[in-house]
């Protein structure tokens, strides 16, 4: 009788070794004769190891667990689909987007070995191997490219990385609230208006005959008016300054919130050593926040090579090519084609591949060095 | 009282003003350009041309606007910025909150390999190229699907929703459960009501990517009646395409219907943003809380 009594005791899944087994405590409630739970034991065993279960342990004839190991993956995941209707229903159309818009591109990426033609499907077409990456290799402009885009990215990173950190730092040590909160949600808007109205706006601000800046060059400076956006040699100071303008203020959240969460009992120790309020942001305040800082800084150097298209492609024109052509806008006119160039899907795609895989070696790298020199890394 | 107090004193407020002086430097540097944008639209256009333009306004005409609200379309581009950014939005929040929300349940032991496979396409993608062709064999190549679809899930927002449902106890769910609530009832009755400023946050976050969306309008659309007004807004104020409204009496309002194209369109986004603003500060630190 007491066996089906039994059945309703609770599971408890435990791994062990790297098997996993499921377990049964069972506690007898009356109290009963040492051989009595001999025999009890017996018949649990007969009953359970039908099901696989072994008796594993005997507890002052109190206790048994049963165990029944080594419950299969396959048999967990079956487990799971019958458990988890419900669950695995609804993140089917989210598994389904991520097949068809991630997964399914990542496939196509095979027209990047193949001489493709806009009628056919990724699977036709001649297979002609590195030929696409060779082409770009070989090409002079291939440097060109590279060069701007390291360029880019490294003008960003010098200005754009440590301007946040340094606005969270003064902000910190604002102590009229008002006054602060006022100084966050203005120095926030700019990321917020699209980048169309900021590249429209530089572009008009820069014009030579009409613009602000040259306006304001030649009143304080008495500077003649420069053609800012025809000049290649402005463009990267240009670009990079748009850029701090535009999230310097958004990209201060995260160290903020960081140095909301420095425990105050620190400065109170840093007062009482008699440091001064640059001693206490220099030994207490970056110290703390540099966990934030370093996550920061790998994610930054991983996309060093995916600057986005979209800025400059809306800055830029052919006069200033030479300095402002990046990877991303070459693979855009490259496959979609200008006045000039026919487009070449597999072409274009052979060189963003090329930047994809670039970018993951260098954000790879990136987390390896900080798992090396500090605690903190991506995975 | 001591000496090195009151030298600590002095350094202390010469640091305040300091920091204080360039947090409002910071702050007109960051409002000018709206300024500027807004009094050159609506100056004499004989001044605009002369730049002689600084900071306000001077001979108020408001020609430019008028020009642009009757011959240029912007409010076509208006009502498709709308339409793509209440449905694409609509469409982000429907699938992100239903995965996220299966992906934080913990019986569900599969979650860890689909969380593995949807994060690594944070890292590696197919690229433009392979994107674009698979939008385009779908169908939806110069249809408003190709600007809402392909972007039904950011995987960041999808990780921070996830994050926040796991913090929902899982008792309440389980005594939902006991009083015979069934699985759809307790996600749309429980869960959602319950994570509703964190949808709210995510919602906004998608909602201004679509209202700022210029570059997939760029690739996928080339019928200008389905244009966004990001679209048009390049068109007009950087590529110059607007010969067929300016004739020559009116070429001088050149500049201004730029600037005046810049500023309506900021408009709305400058206007809503301080009151939505706490709820983009509060995404931003659900997300480092999970780091």
């Amino acid at each position: 009788m007491f066996v089906w009594y039994i059945n309703s005791f609770p599971r408890k899944e435990v791994k062990q070794n790297g098997k996993v087994h499921e377990n049964r405590i069972c506690t007898i409630v009356w109290n009963c004769h040492k051989k009595y739970t001999a025999i009890i034991a017996d018949l649990i065993l007969v009953k359970f190891s039908a099901g696989g279960y072994t008796v594993n342990s005997t507890e002052i004839n109190k206790q048994f667990v049963l165990q029944k190991s080594n419950i299969g993956t396959k048999n967990k995941i079956l487990v799971d689909f019958k458990k988890n209707k419900f669950l695995l229903l609804i993140v089917l159309p989210g598994l389904l987007y991520y097949l068809i818009f991630n997964y399914l591109p990542m496939f196509g990426l095979v027209i990047a070995f193949k001489d493709y033609r806009v009628s056919a499907g990724f699977l036709e077409g001649d297979w002609i191997g590195f030929k696409h990456f060779v082409d770009f290799f070989k090409d002079p402009y291939f440097f060109k490219l590279l060069r701007n885009t390291f360029a880019i990215n490294l003008y960003n990173l010098i200005l754009g990385f440590p301007l946040p950190i340094i606005l969270a730092l003064l902000l910190n040590e604002v102590r009229v609230n008002s006054f602060k909160r006022i100084v966050q949600t203005i120095s926030y808007l700019p990321n917020f208006i699209s980048i169309v109205i900021v590249s429209g706006m530089v572009i008009n601000f820069l014009s030579p005959q009409t613009g602000i800046v040259n306006l304001l060059l030649k009143g304080i400076f008495g500077i003649e008016p420069i053609s800012f956006m025809t000049k290649p040699e402005y463009f990267w100071g240009i670009f990079t300054l748009m850029n701090v303008w535009k999230t310097l203020g958004w990209n201060s959240i995260l160290y903020i919130a960081a140095i909301s969460g420095v425990n105050l009992a620190l400065y109170d120790a840093a007062v009482v050593d008699g440091a001064s309020r640059f001693r206490r942001i220099w030994h207490v305040t970056l110290p703390s926040i540099s966990p934030t800082i370093i996550i920061v800084l790998i994610l930054t150097i991983g996309q060093m090579l995916k600057v986005g298209a979209e800025p400059i492609i809306l800055m830029y024109n052919p006069t200033i090519y030479e300095t402002a052509d990046v990877i991303s806008t070459y693979v855009y006119r490259a496959g979609f084609g200008t006045e000039n160039i026919s487009p070449n899907y597999s072409f274009a795609t052979a060189v963003g591949l090329f930047n994809s895989v670039v970018s993951l070696v260098l954000l790879y790298s990136a987390n390896l060095i900080s798992r090396k020199f500090s605690e903190t890394s991506l995975w | 009282m001591h000496k090195t107090s009151i030298k600590t004193d002095m350094t202390s407020s010469i640091f305040d003003i300091f920091n204080y002086f360039i947090l409002i430097l910071l702050c007109v540097v960051t409002l000018y350009p709206f300024l500027y944008t807004m009094s050159a639209s609506i100056s004499d256009p004989l001044l605009v041309m002369q730049n002689r333009i600084v900071l306000f306004p001077k001979g108020i005409n408001f020609d430019a606007y008028q020009l642009v609200f009757q011959k240029m379309d912007i409010g076509r581009g208006f009502y498709n910025s709308v339409v793509y950014t209440v449905v694409g939005t609509a469409i982000n929040i429907l699938f992100t909150s239903i995965t996220a929300y299966a992906l934080s349940r913990k019986e569900f032991a599969l979650r860890i390999f689909i969380t593995k496979f949807i994060v690594f396409t944070m890292f590696f993608s197919g690229g433009l190229i392979p994107t674009f062709l698979v939008v385009r064999y779908l169908g939806m190549y110069n249809s408003m699907w190709a600007l809402v679809v392909p972007v039904a899930i950011a995987t960041w927002n999808l990780l921070i929703l996830k994050s926040f449902f796991s913090q929902i106890p899982e008792s309440l769910i389980e005594s939902a459960r006991i009083d015979g609530s069934h699985d759809l009832y307790i996600l749309f009755k429980i869960i959602f009501p319950l994570s509703l400023p964190a949808l709210a946050t995510i919602g906004l976050f998608y909602a201004v990517g679509h209202w700022n969306n210029f570059f997939s309008a760029l690739i996928f659309i080339t019928d200008n009646k389905l244009y966004p007004l990001q679209l048009m807004i390049r068109n007009i104020s950087i590529l110059e395409n607007i010969v067929d409204v300016v004739t020559i009496d009116n070429s001088i309002l050149f500049k201004n219907i730029k600037y005046a194209v810049i500023f309506i369109s900021s408009l709305p986004m400058i206007c809503l943003y301080p009151f939505i603003q706490r709820y983009f500060v509060k995404g931003v630190t659900i997300g480092s809380l999970k780091e």
